[in-house]
């Protein structure tokens, strides 16, 4: 099917100078699909595996977090993919988060100001950055024991 | 503009002004969810550990389900109506838009029954030994 002359279409992502305003807002866009989708999809495996019971939690564990000593081939590859799932995840839900905070402060009328908004956008990357930084050295000393 | 059908009487009118309805539901949801995953986030902290009997004593308590269930309904609400904008405003091709929409609303429907369903029979019927 074509598309529908008759509606307008968003512009896209080549038509806009970088600047710190458009790419904190293409930045909550893009952190949304990887909460929505990987970030998501992990929570509720993480869930269902707490109400299988133990063997299911073991299971999560072993190819989530760590497989310890005995790990598998295939079980230490999941967890290396499941550490850069977790950065990403973690990165998208502060900056998501920062970001959407911004979004609602910005629905109440405040920080339209070109300099204003410019500020606010830097911040909320370097907040993000910062807060993921702490969580991820939390998240290894915490379960990997480093 | 027709003046026969209904259908050709609204015809190349727009939209039927019900957007305002999902805005708002966007800002409900992520308020929502600025409480809920904050609440998330600070129980798992203060869990004095990862060991599947705590956590699953932890889930099973009214005070975390319930929550948690509220937290899925809010999140996966709020992914429906943020990534419905991402389709509307990238996907053009009528027929892959009107794809991508179904497949959303799969997943977001899918996903939450799934998760309630989970916390809920967790909380009823306790961990399985």
């Amino acid at each position: 099917m074509a598309q529908n002359p008759n509606r307008p279409i968003s512009p896209h992502l080549q038509v806009y100078k970088w600047g710190p305003h458009m790419a904190v807002s293409i930045f909550h866009r893009a952190t949304g699909f990887v909460l929505a989708t990987a970030g998501m999809l992990t929570l509720l495996w993480w869930l269902a595996s707490i109400a299988s019971g133990p063997e299911s939690y073991a299971t999560f564990q072993a190819y989530v977090v760590t497989a310890g000593e005995e790990a598998t081939p295939w079980q230490s590859v999941s967890n290396w993919f499941f550490r850069l799932v977790a950065l990403a995840v973690l990165f998208s839900f502060f900056q998501h988060f920062f970001s959407g905070i911004r979004h609602l402060l910005m629905d109440l009328g405040a920080g339209y100001e070109l300099t204003t908004s410019r500020t606010w956008s830097i911040a909320v990357f370097i907040a993000s950055l910062t807060a993921t930084a702490v969580a991820a050295m939390f998240a290894i000393s915490r379960f990997l024991g480093i | 503009m027709g003046s026969g059908t209904g259908l050709g009487r609204v015809r190349g009118l727009g939209s039927a002004k019900h957007g305002g309805q999902h805005w708002i539901d966007q800002r409900l949801t992520a308020l929502g969810n600025l409480l809920l995953t904050n609440w998330l986030v600070l129980s798992l902290i203060l869990l004095p550990n990862f060991e599947h009997e705590t956590v699953a004593a932890w889930l099973a308590q009214p005070s975390v389900a319930v929550p948690m269930i509220l937290m899925l309904i809010s999140i996966f609400w709020h992914v429906r109506l943020g990534l419905q904008v991402l389709i509307e405003d990238y996907v053009h091709d009528e027929g892959n838009k009107f794809a991508a929409i179904v497949i959303l609303n799969f997943y977001v429907i899918g996903a939450a029954a799934f998760g309630i369903f989970m916390v809920a029979k967790h909380a009823f019927t306790g961990a399985p030994a």
